[in-house]
């Protein structure tokens, strides 16, 4: 379902980034917390993901972002089927995926410089070639002055605030953010918020799991998905069969 | 093929912690010196048989029960036979003097009653044949025995083996102890560092990547505590090889440990971080199939 405001200039061919045909997921012999999931995901949109605790979002993240396999269903990121992927096969896809936990997890002894620039290096970027992108990312955040400071030594927004750079600075094409504001006030949920929308204008495609809907209402063209005890919520049916064309504000 | 062994900055601090920083590279330090003392002294007792085997490889003894009276024809014979180098006859009073150590002057003395057999001593040169030595002792006295000396030192020189084969196996039995250290401490490691790896697995790190990361630091662990072992070992066996087994090394001219049983206890310390290195990879990789 489209929320907030309406058609802006431009139309450009929707191209399918996610998609989730029949997923059921369950956690060892316990019973299903996501059920016959049915949906797919339009390259450079701006999802929020919504629902009450327990409805099975953090779930739904986690095979976005590839920790988990579902019990039944396929899963295709990126044009590629992954359900039965070999592990080896992940990492590649991982790459192009950032991930806001929602309890930050950054590495506790490593500075947030050296946080930000673990997915450069990981990608296996030369030395040399990471310095400058992480300065400019973490001043993009607001921490440029911060860069050798360890997590512990960071307030709760400004830990988040480098987990959305670590995130971020790799130019992911998929972005999955687990409420990334709940753990900051007001002001800082705005700032995080508009972090998250100038990401979309570049390019990727933004999932945010949020009880917020403050936020939800602050972010023109975003679109829901609700889910209820595991179910999909999706009356006018969106999600299933996204438009051939939208407008990019 | 070596380049994980060298990481950068960045990845060194990936797993924090400085040298000797944990229990694994005391742990592996003690099993490398008990390895080093255990191994030197099979080593050692592999040599020392090595040194009898060889010393009496081609001595004979013939012995002839009924006494002095045919000992002259039973060494010409002796003598008179191709291949044989040497030939002597031991003197009475050499029998009765090694006797006497047992049995006491009164009844292995000079002037004791105590019948003694013949013996003569031969050696062989190298390729003779001791069967036809024997058959021409033989024929010039038939009640001569002909014994290698290697026969009666059998029993000695089996249980120098059995040794040096219980010292292989303490040996190897130890490298198992160390193997299974290395997979508690790589599994404590994986524990400790269970948010880093989530982290840059997420992050599209592979298996191979964070295996790096464990084996690196193990093989570290491993080659610093295992040389520091070694070295310690080396000096408790030079100390002890100086002063408590200066008899064995006049027994033995200093020969029990070859050149080759040095280079042998000199690599153990590599061995020993290579299994530890390659202990560790499994370990890691095994864990991380486990997952996602």
């Amino acid at each position: 379902m489209r929320h907030g405001g309406e058609q802006g200039q431009r139309s450009v061919a929707l191209t399918t980034i996610v998609e989730f045909d029949r997923i059921g997921l369950r956690y060892g012999t316990g019973g299903e917390v996501l059920r016959d999931l049915d949906f797919r995901l339009g390259a450079g949109q701006f999802y929020f993901l919504t629902g009450p605790s327990g409805a099975g979002k953090t779930s739904l993240l986690k095979l976005l972002y590839l920790a988990q396999r579902p019990t039944r269903g396929r899963i295709s990121l990126f044009g590629t089927e992954l359900t039965d992927a070999p592990r080896d096969l992940l990492p590649d896809f991982r790459r192009r995926i950032g991930v806001v936990f929602q309890d930050f997890r950054l590495v506790r002894h490593l500075s947030a410089f050296d946080n930000v620039a673990l997915p450069l290096r990981v990608a296996g970027h030369a030395e040399a070639d990471v310095e400058g992108p992480v300065r400019e990312m973490l001043a993009w955040v607001g921490l440029a002055d911060r860069a050798s400071a360890k997590p512990p030594t960071l307030s709760g927004g400004e830990q988040q605030r480098v987990a959305i750079a670590r995130a971020v600075i790799a130019r992911p094409e998929l972005l999955v953010a687990d409420e990334p504001t709940g753990n900051v006030d007001a002001a800082m949920a705005q700032r995080i918020l508009h972090l998250l929308t100038a990401l979309n204008r570049l390019g990727t495609t933004v999932v945010v799991a949020t009880h917020d809907l403050g936020l939800i209402a602050a972010t023109p063209g975003s679109q829901l998905i609700r889910l209820e005890n595991g179910n999909l919520v999706d009356p006018t049916g969106a999600l299933r069969n996204p438009p051939a064309s939208l407008a990019m504000a | 093929m070596l380049d994980w062994l060298f990481a950068s900055p960045a990845d060194r601090r990936l797993l924090p912690g400085g040298r000797f920083a944990g229990a694994t590279p005391w742990l592996i330090g003690i099993m490398m010196f008990v390895m080093m003392v255990v191994a030197a002294t099979g080593l050692a007792l592999a040599g020392g048989a090595r040194l009898v085997r060889e010393g009496v490889a081609h001595r004979y003894s013939i012995q002839i029960a009924d006494g002095r009276a045919s000992e002259a024809r039973a060494l010409a014979a002796a003598q008179s036979s191709p291949g044989v180098e040497r030939a002597i006859a031991v003197p009475e009073a050499d029998l009765r003097a090694t006797l006497e150590q047992w049995l006491g002057p009164v009844a292995a003395g000079e002037g004791a009653d105590l019948p003694l057999p013949s013996l003569i001593d031969v050696e062989l040169a190298p390729g003779a044949d001791p069967e036809a030595v024997a058959s021409t002792v033989k024929r010039a006295v038939p009640s001569a025995l002909f014994i290698a000396d290697q026969s009666r030192l059998a029993p000695m020189l089996g249980t120098l083996n059995a040794l040096t084969a219980i010292a292989g196996l303490i040996v190897l039995l130890i490298a198992l102890a160390t193997a299974a250290a290395v997979v508690l401490a790589t599994r404590g490691a994986l524990d400790t560092h269970r948010g880093t790896i989530d982290v840059l697995h997420g992050i599209g790190a592979t298996d191979l990547q964070v295996t790096r990361l464990f084996q690196r630091k193990i093989a570290l662990d491993a080659l610093i505590g295992g040389t520091s072992g070694a070295i310690v070992a080396a000096l408790v066996l030079l100390l002890v090889a100086g002063s408590g087994l200066g008899a064995v090394g006049d027994w033995t001219q200093g020969r029990l440990l070859r050149w080759g049983d040095l280079v042998i206890l000199a690599t153990l310390p590599l061995l020993a971080a290579i299994l530890a290195t390659a202990v560790a990879r499994s370990t890691v990789l095994a864990a991380l199939r486990a997952q996602l």
